[in-house]
C-alpha cells in the first residue's frame, strides 16, 4: 500500500481539536457504541413487554431482532458517518470541509470514514472480495457434500443454510457492490470531476455494507442455524423458520439502502458534474452503464426492501401478509420480490457491459463499434428489464395469462443484448489486439455470456421452462450469467484499472495463468450442470439419486480447482500492490480521462479541470483527443512531459 | 473463416441433437417438449458457434505478435446496414420461437374428455393423492398410480408451505401453493415406475420429498381402485378420506401408514421397522424412542421444540402436526412408535 500518495500533504492543513480516542470517530468509539446499541434493544423490548404484561418478560428473539437494527446503526454512528450531520442538526459549529479526510497515506486510513471517492472505491473492492471469498468457501463446502450421494459433511439443514448464505453474499455483498466500488473509483475520474456529488453520503453507503455482510455471516450463530430458505426466502416457508431468517431480511435492508444511496449519488454526479465539453454522447460507455444501472437501482431496490419488511412484520409482529388462513397471499411475495430481483440481474450485468466496452476498445485499439447503439441498448435493457419479472414464476401458480406476455418480453431482451455482443465482436475485427489479462477476461466474458444468454432464451420458452425450472439447468444458467458474465467482467476491470488504483503493475504471467485455469474449470464445473438439470436433478438438495453421482463427483473436483485459482489472483494482487513495478500514468495508452492523470491520481484528481473535445474512443483517428488540459499543455514542453509521465 | 464457421455450426448442432439428455418420455407432453428443445438447439448452437468463430478468428488473425509494429486499428465507428441486420435476425428468431412455444403450451395444457381427477396434496415432506371416482366416491393413496393412456387432471394443493409437483418423466411441473388450487394436465403413455419430486425448497427434508408415480395398465388400475375402495381396507385405506371417524380407536397399523405416508415422518426419521432412512431428524430406532414413553412421543410430535435432541437444531420439524393430523391419528402414531421403536 506504499503509494505515491504517501508524500502528499493535506493542502489546507488539519484543524482538529484534540479529542479522546473514545469519543473521536473510529473503532474505539465503535467498541462503546455496540454494547449501547444492544442495551437499547434490550431496554425497549423488555420495557414494552413489561408495560403490556407479556410473559416471559425477557424475549431474546425480540431483543435480537431489534438489536439487528440498533447495533448496525450504533456501528455506523460509532465509526463516524453521522458526525458532520449531527453537528449540523444540533446547531454546533460544523468543521468546514477541509478535505483532511481525503486520500490514504497508510493502510489504517482505509479503516476510517473517508470521503475520498478513490479511497471509498478501494474500500468497496477489498471488502466485497472478502465476502466473495467467504461465499466461495461455502460453495466449496457444498461441492464437498455433493461429491457423493448421501450425507457426508453437513446435514440437510446446514446445507440449505450454506447455499442460501452463499447466494446472498455473492449477490448483495459481492457483485452488486463491487461494481459500485469500481465505478466509485473510475467514474468521477472519467467525467473529469474532483469527487462524487455527495462524498459524505458515499462514505455512509460504504459503511452500511460491512454491517449487512456481518449480519448474513452472523446468522450461522443463531439458534436453529442460518437462514435456509434460499436467497429468495419464499413465504410462507420463511415466515415459519428459526431466527436466522430475520438476519437475511435485515441484512438486505442495509445492503439495499447502501445501493440506493450510491445509485442516487451516481445519477447526480453523472448528470451535474461532467467536465466542460463532456456531452452525454461523449461519455465513455462505462459512465453510460453506471448511469443506466443507477436508474435500475433507484427504481427497483425499494421493492425488495418492501418484500423483506412484509416478511419481517409477519415474523416479528405477526401481521398476516403471507398467512393464507387469514387472507394472506404467498404469490404476492414472489411478485414483489422478483419485481426487484429480476432488474437486479441487470444491476449485476450492465456495469460489466461498460467495463467490457472500455477494455475491448483500449486493448484492441479501435473505437467501440456502434457507440450510440451500445448506449441505446443499455436504455432498452433498463426499460425491458422491468417487464419480465414473472418469468421466474412460470410454474408458481400465478395467473396463467401473464406467462406468454412475459415470455415475449424476456425473449426480446435478447435483441439489445445481442447488439452488444455483435458490436464487441465488430470492435475486435481488424483491431490490433493486445492479449493482456483484462482482454483475455473480456473475451472469456463474451463467449461465456453468450452461452448464458442462450440458455436464458431457452428458459424463457415456457414449455421447456416447465420441465427445467428449479433444476440444475437453472443453476448452470445463473452461474454462466453471473460468473462467466459478471465476475469475468469484474476481473477484467480489476486488472485493467489495477495500475491506476495502486500505481503499480500487476504480474501479467500470473494474470494469464489465473484466466486460463479459471476459464477451463469454470466450464467443467458449470457446463455439466445443464445436463444433469435436463436429466431431472432438482436444485437446492443436499442428497440426490445414485444416477447423478458420476457427473457430481466430476463437477466437485472441477469446482475445487476452480476455487483454488482464486488464490493465484489474490497472490498477484497483494504482491503486485506491495512490490510491483511502478505504473506509468497511461500504461494502456487509452484516451479516456482517468488515464490522463498520474497513477494513482492526485488527491483531488485534477490540478486543472479537463476540457472534453471529442469522443472517448477515437483510436486510429490521427491527432484525435478525448480531453485536453489547457494550462498543462500551454506550459513549456519539458514541464508538460513530466506531468504526463508521472 | 466462413467455411470453418459454417462447418463447425453444422457439426455442433448435429452432435447436440444426437445426444438425448432427457429422462424417459412418460407422457404425451414429453415428446412435444423434447422436440421443442431440439429446435431451440438448432437456433442456439449456430449462434454460439458464430460468436466463438468470430472471436477466435479475430484473436488469431489480429493479435499483436512480439516484435511486429503496433499502432491503432482503423477508425471504424459503425455500419448501419450491419447493425440493422443484427437487430432484425435475432428479432425474427425469437419471434418464431415464441410463437412455436405458445402453440406447444396451448397443446400440452389442453383440456381432454374423460379426464381422471386426482388431487395431489403436498406437505412437509411427502405427497399424497386423493382420487375422485365417477360416482363421487373418494379414496386416498400414498403413491400416484395412473392408468396408461388416460388423460389426467391433477389439482395441486399444499397443507403448509410451497412445494412443487414435478414428475421429470412427464416433463410437467406446477407449484403447490397453500390456499389455492393449481392444475396440471397430461396423458401418461408409457408403463413404468417414475418419481414425483418436490422441486421447490420446502425445508430441511426437501431433498427427501419424493414418492413413486406408477403408470399401470387399465386392468391393474382397476385392481388398485378396488383395493382402495374395499371397506376397512388393508394397507392405507382406513386412515384416509375421513373413513376412520367412525372411531373404533387408533391402531398401531394405522400409525405405520401415517408414519410412512400422510405424516411424512419417514422422510426425516430413520425407523427400521417402517423401512425409512431419513437423516434430517433423530434416528428413532437408534434412540429407542419407545423407551421415552407415550407422553414424550406425543409431546415431540405436537410441540417438537419443547425438547430437542442434542445435535439437532430447533425449529426444523414442522410444528403443526397437531392440527394437520388431529388427535386420533397422533394417537395411532404414538401407539405405533411404542411398538416399532423398541
Amino acid at each position: 500500500m506504499a503509494t505515491a500518495a504517501a508524500t502528499v500533504q493535506h493542502p489546507h492543513g488539519t484543524v482538529h481539536q484534540p479529542r479522546s480516542r473514545w469519543t473521536a470517530p473510529g473503532w474505539y468509539r465503535v467498541l462503546i457504541a455496540l454494547p449501547l446499541g444492544f442495551f437499547l434493544a434490550f431496554a425497549i423490548i423488555t420495557l414494552a413487554r413489561l408495560a403490556l404484561g407479556y410473559h416471559p418478560t425477557i424475549s431474546w428473539t425480540g431483543i435480537v431482532t431489534l438489536a439487528m437494527v440498533t447495533m448496525p446503526l450504533a456501528f455506523i454512528v460509532g465509526i463516524g458517518c453521522f458526525d458532520y450531520w449531527f453537528y449540523w442538526a444540533s446547531g454546533r459549529p460544523t468543521r468546514p470541509e477541509d478535505h483532511s479526510g481525503h486520500g490514504a497515506t497508510t493502510w489504517r486510513d482505509y479503516f476510517r470514514v473517508n470521503t475520498d471517492h478513490k479511497v471509498i472505491g478501494i474500500q468497496y473492492i477489498v471488502t466485497t472480495f472478502f465476502f466473495f471469498a467467504a461465499g466461495g468457501l461455502m460453495a466449496m463446502l457444498m461441492r464437498a457434500e455433493l461429491a457423493q450421494p448421501g450425507t457426508q459433511f453437513v446435514n440437510a439443514n446446514t446445507f440449505n443454510g450454506l447455499f442460501s448464505v452463499h447466494a446472498s453474499l455473492m449477490i448483495f455483498l459481492f457483485i452488486i457492490p463491487v461494481f459500485a466500488g469500481i465505478a466509485n473509483f473510475v467514474v468521477p475520474l472519467m467525467i473529469g470531476a474532483p469527487d462524487m456529488a455527495f462524498p459524505r453520503l458515499n462514505a455512509l453507503s460504504f459503511w452500511m455494507l460491512p454491517t449487512a455482510g456481518v449480519l448474513m455471516l452472523a446468522s450461522f450463530l443463531a439458534p436453529g442455524g442460518s437462514f435456509a430458505t434460499g436467497w429468495t426466502a419464499y413465504a410462507p416457508l420463511s415466515t415459519d423458520t428459526p431466527l436466522g431468517q430475520t438476519f437475511f431480511s435485515m441484512a438486505v435492508q442495509f445492503a439495499g439502502a447502501s445501493s440506493v444511496a450510491t445509485g442516487l449519488n451516481f445519477l447526480v454526479t453523472i448528470i451535474t458534474m461532467r467536465a466542460p465539453g463532456m456531452t452525454f454522447w461523449r461519455m465513455p460507455l462505462l459512465v453510460w452503464a453506471n448511469f443506466t444501472t443507477s436508474l435500475l437501482v433507484v427504481i427497483a431496490t425499494p421493492f425488495i426492501a418492501g418484500s423483506q419488511f412484509f416478511l419481517l412484520l409477519d415474523r416479528a409482529l405477526h401481521t398476516n401478509f403471507f398467512d393464507v388462513n387469514v387472507g394472506g397471499d404467498p404469490i404476492m411475495y414472489q411478485h414483489v420480490f422478483w419485481f426487484y430481483s429480476h432488474p437486479a440481474v441487470y444491476i449485476m450485468m450492465l456495469p460489466g457491459f461498460g467495463i467490457i466496452s472500455e477494455v475491448i476498445s483500449t486493448h484492441a485499439r479501435k473505437p467501440v463499434f456502434g457507440y450510440r447503439m451500445m448506449a441505446f441498448s443499455l436504455l432498452a435493457i433498463v426499460f425491458l428489464g422491468f417487464t419480465v419479472w414473472a418469468h421466474h414464476m412460470f410454474v408458481s401458480g400465478m395467473s396463467h395469462w401473464l406467462r406468454v406476455p412475459m415470455m415475449i418480453t424476456t425473449m426480446l431482451i435478447a435483441v439489445p443484448t445481442g447488439i452488444k455482443i455483435f458490436s464487441w465482436l465488430a470492435t475486435l475485427y481488424r483491431g490490433v489486439i493486445h492479449l493482456r489479462t483484462p482482454m483475455l477476461f473480456a473475451l472469456g466474458f463474451i463467449t461465456m455470456f453468450t452461452l448464458g444468454g442462450i440458455s436464458g432464451v431457452m428458459l424463457a420458452v415456457i414449455p421447456y421452462d416447465i420441465h427445467v425450472s428449479d433444476t440444475y439447468f437453472v443453476v448452470a444458467h445463473i452461474h454462466y450469467v453471473l460468473f462467466g458474465g459478471s465476475v469475468f467482467t469484474i476481473y477484467a476491470g480489476i486488472y485493467h484499472w489495477f495500475p491506476k488504483m495502486t500505481g503499480r503493475m500487476y504480474d501479467e504471467t500470473l494474470g494469464k495463468i489465473h484466466f486460463w485455469i479459471s476459464f477451463i474449470t469454470f466450464n467443467t464445473t458449470f457446463g455439466p450442470m445443464h445436463l444433469i438439470g435436463i436429466d431431472g436433478m432438482p436444485r437446492r438438495v443436499a442428497d440426490y439419486a445414485e444416477h447423478y453421482a458420476g457427473w457430481n463427483v466430476f463437477i466437485s473436483i472441477s469446482a475445487f480447482i476452480f476455487g483454488a485459482s482464486f488464490f493465484i489472483f489474490l497472490y498477484n494482487m497483494i504482491s503486485s500492490w506491495r512490490h510491483g513495478p511502478p505504473a506509468p500514468g497511461n500504461p494502456w495508452n487509452a484516451h479516456t480521462i482517468e488515464w490522463q492523470v498520474s497513477s494513482p491520481p492526485p488527491i483531488f484528481n485534477f490540478d486543472e479541470v479537463p476540457t472534453v473535445v471529442g469522443g472517448p474512443y477515437e483510436y486510429g483517428v490521427p491527432g484525435a483527443r478525448h480531453a485536453v488540459f489547457k494550462e498543462r499543455e500551454a506550459a513549456p514542453a519539458g514541464v508538460a512531459q513530466t506531468a504526463a509521465a508521472e | 473463416m466462413l467455411a470453418i464457421g459454417i462447418a463447425a455450426a453444422v457439426i455442433g448442432t448435429f452432435l447436440a441433437l444426437q445426444i438425448n439428455w432427457f429422462p424417459a418420455q412418460g407422457s404425451t407432453a414429453a415428446g412435444k417438449i423434447d422436440t421443442l428443445y431440439d429446435w431451440l438447439l438448432v437456433a442456439s448452437v449456430p449462434m454460439f458457434v458464430l460468436v466463438m468463430s468470430v472471436a477466435i478468428y479475430c484473436v488469431v488473425r489480429f493479435r499483436v505478435r512480439p516484435g511486429a509494429p503496433t499502432g491503432d486499428g482503423p477508425p471504424i465507428h459503425g455500419n448501419t446496414r450491419l447493425e440493422i441486420i443484427w437487430v432484425t435476425i435475432p428479432f425474427l428468431i425469437v419471434t418464431a420461437l415464441a410463437v412455436y412455444a405458445a402453440v406447444v403450451l396451448a397443446q400440452i395444457e389442453e383440456k381432454k374428455p374423460n379426464e381422471l381427477q386426482v388431487r395431489a396434496i403436498g406437505q412437509q415432506f411427502t405427497w399424497h393423492f386423493e382420487y375422485t371416482q365417477a360416482g363421487g366416491r373418494k379414496f386416498r393413496s400414498d403413491q400416484l398410480v395412473l392408468p396408461n393412456k388416460r388423460p389426467v387432471h391433477v389439482k395441486i394443493n399444499s397443507r403448509d408451505v410451497i412445494h412443487s409437483f414435478w414428475v421429470p418423466a412427464f416433463r410437467l411441473k406446477e407449484d403447490a401453493v397453500p390456499g389455492q388450487t393449481d392444475h396440471v394436465r397430461f396423458t401418461p403413455n408409457r408403463l413404468g415406475s417414475y418419481e414425483v419430486v418436490c422441486a421447490e425448497l420446502c425445508g430441511a427434508g426437501h431433498s427427501t420429498m419424493r414418492v413413486a408415480a406408477r403408470v399401470v395398465s387399465p386392468q391393474q388400475y382397476q385392481r388398485f381402485v378396488q383395493s382402495k375402495l374395499r371397506p376397512a381396507g388393508a394397507a392405507g385405506g382406513a386412515a384416509a378420506g375421513g373413513g376412520a371417524k367412525a372411531g373404533g380407536g387408533a391402531t398401531a397399523a394405522q400409525g405405520k401408514t401415517i408414519f410412512t405416508g400422510e405424516g411424512g415422518c419417514g422422510a426425516c426419521h430413520t425407523l427400521s421397522a417402517a423401512g425409512t432412512t431419513g437423516t434430517v431428524g433423530p434416528n428413532l430406532t437408534k434412540v429407542h424412542i419407545a423407551r421415552e414413553g407415550a407422553g414424550f412421543i406425543k409431546q415431540s410430535i405436537e410441540d417438537p421444540n419443547a425438547k430437542i435432541a442434542p445435535g439437532f437444531p430447533k425449529g426444523v420439524m414442522p410444528q403443526d402436526f397437531k392440527t394437520k393430523l388431529g388427535p386420533q391419528k397422533i394417537d395411532a402414531l404414538v401407539k405405533y412408535l411404542l411398538q416399532a421403536g423398541k
